[in-house]
């Protein structure tokens, strides 16, 4: 059996991944990609406590988050589509409206 | 008995002060419009205006004859609406009480009100704000019948204050002269002095075991001595300091001569024969209570040395109706000098005739001004004797009846004060002689006041002032006023008739009682040698005046333009407004100004440091919002890695 400290560290270099992709990408895609990630990094400690707890709840949890997700997949590329409708771009930097 | 028709009384003078109000919005509107005033409107305001008062007249004699009509013990008429405050021990109804001695005071405000009133539809005449006018007129009418009719306290200061709005609105009702409307705040602040008196005298009778604040429940608290006494003193005290201002007493007087620049019908009307002698009916309304305070001889000295010192200055006045304002000090003077004595009935009886007999010279120089074309100023007049006849021989009846002369009412009122101040208990023959010497320069500023307006030549460019004899709307009244002068001397003429007297008794017994003793003071024989006295002071003082001014009025202008001698300080009120300048003004305006620089500096320049330093800490801050995605998501992460850090060394809490 793979031991839980290998899903964990699985998870961490997920996430890691997905930080280091959001805070370097600079396509808005490429972005929601990287929080994907990152979502599905945390889905993946869920499961392996579950497993190693022995419990269902841990399973209960990224069954939701699959959920929220996809809803958020879906609100984030329609923001995506009118975005580049809008501007004609899709570059992070070209979007700093909210400078103070 | 129970009379609700009473409210009618103070009820119509306030619809006709909103009828004419609205109708002066709606003029108001139509100026606007560009639509020009409808002179026949001005008919019907003075109609509404008129009937406004003399309804409540009407009313008021029948209020009258219903008393007469019964018991001299049980005259009382009441007219309640229900609660006004009803709160622990305090009690307040919206109630009228008619007793014998406000329904004469009703009589003369709604009588001589509605005589002003016609008086006022000429005088007048043509003026943009006549509806205002006639409007604020009401007003006044309406608060100074619930000051007189009410049975509470409480009711009578609404009416208290309500005629010192109306006098300030009156006063400055030319209020585009600057110098008009400062002295309209002028009377109102000086009066707030005396109305703070007033508020804290209720204010101690009613936690001083009084525990009511009804007329009749002080006066009984008063006399079976629930109040302590220090308390009472203090009380009484307080309000004479409302009375000094309402009816101009030294020391709160110098709003009266001020309070000329209103239109002369309202002198006459508030500031002669109504509104100033408020503080005379509160002191006899609470005669006992008074009486029993011990504060009378301050009262009685306070009225004497008003009396004379205020006839000092009116010798040396140029404007006809400062004057009279003066005198109206003086004489009110005399009231408080009769009431510090104990001669309540003689005090009221000097209120009225004085209601008569000066409406009646204010009113007679509202014509010689008006017929003058606005000139007031008597060292430029003369001669108008021929040239207005109607307002000479009113005038003439109303100075006479002023300066004592035998016969008139004035002359019995007046010296039946004397005549009780030189038989009181308060130092009798000081009070006498203060009294007596004001008497002697009435007589004499009234010699004066004729001599320079009616007689000689005339002192005017006759071609330029084209001297008329006032409308009939005006002469009326003058005359109405000038057969109430004489015939008000039947109120009250020693050994023979007492009727004022006999009618107040009820009332004002038991105060009197208290003041002066049961046992009657003075002899016939000291009353005969003091009207002997007193009728010639004012025949003389009058000739005196008259002959002296008369005969070189070319010396006369000399005198008051050069004013040299006694004759500055005289013309110049003995510079008390200047006194009070230096001594209460001058530092109060360095405490103004002191506070506004504390305001500006201290109060404003903390809340602009910190309004400052608020801005300075956001212009470094704000860089921290840069716009770009990557960076606020760097500043999460980072702030999600310091919050794990804290938990890791502090422990899940």
């Amino acid at each position: 059996m793979i031991p839980t400290s290998h899903a964990l560290v699985l998870a961490a270099l997920l996430f890691a991944l997905g930080v280091i992709g959001f805070l370097r990408q600079r396509n808005v895609i490429m972005l929601l990609m990287c929080v994907e990630l990152m979502l599905n990094s945390a889905n993946l400690v869920f499961l392996a406590a579950a497993r190693a707890h022995g419990k269902v709840d841990g399973v209960m949890m990224p069954l939701f988050l699959v959920v929220v997700a996809a809803a958020e997949a879906a609100v984030g590329l329609a923001l995506v589509i009118t975005l580049f409708r809008k501007r004609g771009s899709l570059d992070i930097e070209d979007f700093k409206g909210l400078r103070g | 008995m129970e009379a609700p028709w009473l409210w009618l009384i103070t009820l119509l003078p306030f619809l006709g002060a909103a009828v004419n109000g609205l109708l002066h919005a709606r003029v108001l509107l139509a100026r606007a419009a560009g639509v020009a005033d409808d002179p026949a409107g001005e008919r019907l305001v003075a109609w509404i205006g008129t009937l406004a008062v003399a309804v409540p007249f009407a009313l008021s004699v029948l209020a009258f004859v219903r008393l007469q009509g019964m018991e001299p013990d049980a005259r009382l008429l009441t007219a309640s609406l229900g609660d006004w405050i009803h709160s622990g021990t305090l009690r307040v109804g919206w109630a009228l009480a008619i007793d014998p001695l406000n329904s004469v005071l009703l009589l003369v405000v709604t009588g001589v009100g509605a005589l002003i009133h016609v008086y006022s539809a000429g005088y007048m005449h043509g003026d943009p704000g006549y509806r205002r006018y006639f409007a604020y007129l009401n007003l006044f009418v309406g608060m100074m019948l619930m000051l007189v009719a009410s049975d509470s306290l409480l009711g009578l200061f609404l009416g208290w204050e309500g005629v010192g709005l109306c006098s300030y609105l009156l006063i400055g009702f030319w209020y585009a002269d600057g110098e008009k409307s400062d002295a309209a705040r002028k009377a109102f602040l000086v009066n707030r002095i005396g109305d703070f008196g007033f508020l804290i005298g209720g204010f101690l009778l009613f936690w001083g075991d009084a525990g009511t604040l009804q007329l009749d429940g002080l006066n009984a608290a008063a006399s079976a001595g629930t109040i302590d006494p220090g308390t009472l003193r203090l009380a009484a005290l307080f309000l004479f300091l409302g009375c000094c201002g309402k009816s101009a007493q030294i020391p709160l007087y110098v709003w009266l001569p001020d309070a000329m620049a209103g239109p002369t019908p309202v002198s006459a009307l508030i500031h002669a024969a109504t509104m100033v002698t408020a503080g005379i009916y509160l002191v006899a309304r609470l005669g006992v209570l008074f009486a029993v305070s011990g504060i009378l001889p301050v009262i009685a000295i306070v009225g004497a040395l008003t009396a004379l010192f205020a006839a000092t200055i009116g010798l040396a006045q140029r404007d006809i109706k400062k004057v009279l304002a003066y005198s109206t000090v003086s004489q009110l003077g005399y009231m408080f000098l009769g009431l510090g004595v104990g001669a309540y009935s003689a005090a009221v009886f000097h209120l009225v005739t004085h209601a008569f007999f000066k409406a009646l010279l204010f009113l007679g120089a509202g014509s010689v001004i008006h017929a003058m074309h606005h000139r007031q100023d008597m060292l430029e007049m003369g001669g108008l004797r021929s040239r207005i006849p109607t307002t000479y021989r009113t005038m003439l009846v109303g100075a006479l009846a002023l300066a004592g002369v035998p016969l008139l009412s004035g002359f019995f009122s007046k010296d039946e004060i004397l005549f009780l101040a030189a038989s009181g208990d308060t130092a009798p023959w000081l009070l006498y002689l203060m009294g007596l010497g004001g008497a002697a320069l009435t007589a004499v500023y009234t010699g004066r006041l004729l001599a320079l307006t009616f007689f000689g030549k005339p002192r005017f460019d006759e071609a330029e002032v084209h001297v008329h004899e006032s409308p009939r709307s005006m002469t009326v009244p003058l005359q109405v006023l000038a057969v109430l002068s004489v015939a008000g001397g039947l109120l009250g003429i020693p050994f023979v008739m007492h009727p004022l007297a006999t009618w107040l008794e009820p009332v004002v017994g038991e105060a009197t009682a208290i003041a002066r003793g049961a046992e009657h003071h003075g002899s016939h024989a000291l009353e005969i040698a003091l009207l002997i006295v007193g009728g010639a002071v004012g025949i003389g003082g009058l000739v005196f005046g008259l002959r002296r001014w008369q005969g070189d009025p070319a010396a006369e202008k000399a005198r008051m333009d050069r004013l040299e001698g006694i004759w500055r300080p005289l013309a110049n009120a003995w510079f008390v407004d200047q006194a009070y300048e230096r001594v209460l003004l001058a530092p109060l305006r360095g405490l103004r100004a002191l506070c506004a620089g504390f305001d500006v500096f201290v109060i404003d320049g903390a809340v602009n440091a910190a309004a400052g330093a608020g801005r300075a800490i956001g212009e470094r801050v704000r860089k921290v919002q840069s716009g770009a995605t990557s960076e606020y998501a760097l500043w999460f992460g980072l702030g999600a890695a310091l919050l794990l850090l804290i938990f890791w060394i502090g422990g899940t809490p």
